[in-house]
């Protein structure tokens, strides 16, 4: 405490604040102020609160429940936590609740009750003070109708997200007649943006295939049409031309004429039977290379890296041909599989060739899933990027 | 099977060779609710407490909107509990929202069950032509605003707390805080389950002995429908409490644990 100094409060003042009579304390205070049984009946109630509501004292004391000057909402609110709670702890703290007002306005208001006992340690009595909880309550209000409008639209946003990449890879497992195929997708992340991967299965002819597998640079719906284009143009591109290399060229043709401004990574593969053999030839724009696992759990990449596509007017590019011999499995994949990361490490070629070799036997289903489980587990489950992965395999 | 101790939380205590009793929480608190009543039973019943998937220390993953979009798979809760502890000749007491709970687990498996007790039962909170449940329609969303209100304060840093985090014990003091706690998506549903569940053509098909303890003055579950339970329930006894307010077991447990006494030793003298 001050001392009555020269720049201390005038003495009259401090005189009076100290002498205000504890009455009168109870009957003002800023807050509103209850006394209540254990039954909740009302015992004693202060002016504030009386004012604040505009009931008479003599309406409730003795006559009322604390609990009967509630909305019915919050009569079960107070019956099934308030009072269990009290019961159970002593005290409650700030349980908002409204007051039915003696117009039969509400009065929203924020509680504080603590349990009095007598000098044996018995409850006897329960002290409750009310706040004025007006603007609080419209302002959480406002919170609230703000949390679930973000709620929505982060739902409807995963669902466009969810819907648009459901378009962009084949609606069922791909198939091919005489091969094994199998292919997973895993978008980064909480999968709530569209990423730019991207995998497709079709028949070209009569015993003629088309595999491809291509990432667009970059996420979210802008990404996605040049997606859905890169996908279309190249269905269509195919039934003009078996010629990898002349497929992406005129793939890498649209993308310009389209001004995407957004180049991509396409690797295209044509398989066809040939006198019961398997040949594959390979073409890729700018996207690593396919990766040959052959029977004996031997590995070699397959192709050879030409331009990015959607850049160049003139890309260059390179058909590489193979024939896949019995058990032999071709794995294509994108950058999400190479480039994941751990802290600053990468997972790297060397990894997925370590987990391809050790998956010598395997199925294309099983290799497929070894291959992304293992990525994801090296990034402990956070993915930052899409993952495609498509391997086909010839029986025995 | 045996996650369905840990789902549900249950604990089990009392005497090992005694007739089970198995004590069911009903909506806004978990098995504390019992906490003055079980001791009253300890020496003579094996006593069998349980939290409500998304209440307490229950398995909070477990919670299913699909499976608890009705009473009916509370219900299956608690037929599985006793199933996987084997035991029969049950004496199943539930408060509020789980008396009716208990009523459909024995009217599904009534050879599990010895007698039940229905403390502050509504089969129906909401008023209906001429049957008076007490609260209107548009009383319940009140509550639902309640809800979102007073749990404003729940954040998801709270979550493993209530759930029990075993990596941070430092937290005690505020799971002592989060009492009653819940997952506020969890409880506006279990509210609007509750609330809007209407079991009245279940109270009939109820074929064990029963016993309904009616608060004096219940703002939750009035006179009126205390008897409405106590002329739907075939062969019921309902006592009238002097206790007020809707939970019986923590303002007056006395005065429930003698009523309940009552009842049971009248069953086994008939017995």
């Amino acid at each position: 405490m001050a001392d009555d100094g020269e720049d201390g409060p005038p003495c009259a003042v401090l005189a009076e604040l100290l002498e205000e009579s504890p009455e009168d304390l109870y009957e003002h205070a800023p807050c509103g102020y209850l006394s209540t049984l254990l039954d909740g009946t009302i015992v004693k109630v202060n002016e504030t609160f009386l004012s604040w509501t505009g009931h008479r004292a003599d309406d409730l004391v003795r006559s009322r429940k604390f609990s009967q000057l509630l909305t019915a909402g919050g009569r079960i609110f107070y019956e099934t936590h308030y009072a269990p709670m009290l019961q159970m702890q002593g005290s409650v703290r700030e349980i908002a609740v409204d007051l039915v007002c003696a117009t039969g306005e509400t009065l929203p208001v924020l509680l504080n009750s603590v349990v009095r006992h007598d000098d044996s340690g018995r409850a006897v009595a329960v002290r409750t003070t009310v706040f004025d909880a007006t603007e609080r309550r419209s302002y959480e209000r406002e919170l609230l109708r703000a949390k679930r409008a973000a709620e929505d639209s982060e739902a409807r946003a995963a669902l466009l997200a969810e819907t648009l990449q459901r378009s962009l890879i084949p609606p069922t497992p791909p198939e091919i007649p005489g091969l094994g195929v199998a292919a997973a997708y895993r978008p980064a992340g909480l999968g709530d943006q569209v990423g730019g991967d991207f995998y497709d299965v079709f028949a070209t002819g009569r015993n003629d295939w088309a595999v491809t597998l291509g990432d667009v640079c970059g996420k979210g719906p802008e990404a996605a049409t040049v997606t859905a284009l890169a996908r279309y143009t190249i269905r269509a591109a195919a039934m003009g031309t078996r010629r990898p290399t002349r497929v992406l060229a005129m793939l890498n043709e649209a993308l310009l004429r389209q001004r995407a401004e957004r180049f991509c990574t396409v690797i295209y593969a044509r398989l066809q039977t040939v006198q019961g053999h398997w040949r594959v030839t390979v073409s890729s724009g700018g996207h690593p290379p396919a990766i040959r696992l052959a029977a004996d759990g031997s590995v070699a990449p397959l192709g050879r890296a030409g331009d990015l596509l959607g850049v160049h007017d003139q890309p260059i590019l390179y058909d590489v041909r193979a024939e896949l011999r019995p058990r032999e499995t071709l794995l294509f994949f994108t950058d999400g599989v190479t480039e994941g990361r751990r802290d600053r490490e990468f997972y790297g070629e060397d990894r997925l060739f370590a987990v391809l070799r050790s998956c010598r036997g395997l199925g294309p289903a099983e290799l497929v899933d070894a291959v992304v489980s293992d990525v994801v587990d090296f990034q402990r489950g956070a993915t930052r990027d899409d993952i495609a992965v498509l391997a086909v395999q010839v029986p025995a | 099977m045996a996650d369905v101790l840990i789902r549900n939380n249950v604990t089990v205590a009392g005497r090992v060779d005694g007739q089970p009793i198995v004590f069911s929480h009903g909506f806004g608190c978990d098995q504390n609710m019992w906490r003055f009543v079980t001791p009253a039973f300890e020496d003579r019943y094996r006593i069998v407490l349980f939290d409500h998937v998304g209440a307490g220390h229950s398995d909070w993953k477990a919670y299913d909107r699909t499976r608890y979009a009705s009473l009916a798979g509370y219900a299956t809760d608690v037929l599985e509990i006793i199933r996987e502890l084997d035991l029969s000749d049950v004496v199943f007491v539930g408060h509020s929202v789980s008396s009716m709970i208990g009523a459909l687990a024995a009217i599904e498996d009534p050879d599990r069950f010895a007698s039940l007790v229905m403390v502050g039962p509504s089969p129906c909170y909401i008023d209906d032509a001429n049957y008076v449940g007490g609260f209107s329609r548009s009383d319940i969303d009140g509550l639902l605003d309640s809800l979102d209100s007073n749990y404003l304060g729940w954040s998801q840093a709270m979550a493993p707390v209530i759930m029990g985090n075993a990596d941070r014990p430092h937290l005690g003091a505020e799971l002592t805080a989060s009492f009653c706690r819940t997952d506020p998506e969890i409880a506006r549903h279990f509210a609007r389950v509750t609330f809007l569940s209407d079991n009245r053509a279940d109270l009939g098909r109820v074929s064990i002995p029963t016993l309904i303890l009616q608060c004096m003055e219940d703002p939750i579950a009035p006179k009126v429908v205390g008897d409405y339970v106590h002329s739907g329930v075939p062969g019921s006894e309902l006592v009238v409490l002097e206790a007020t307010g809707h939970c019986p077991n923590l303002s007056a447990p006395d005065e429930t644990v003698a009523a309940i006494q009552h009842f049971l030793g009248s069953q086994a003298a008939r017995g």
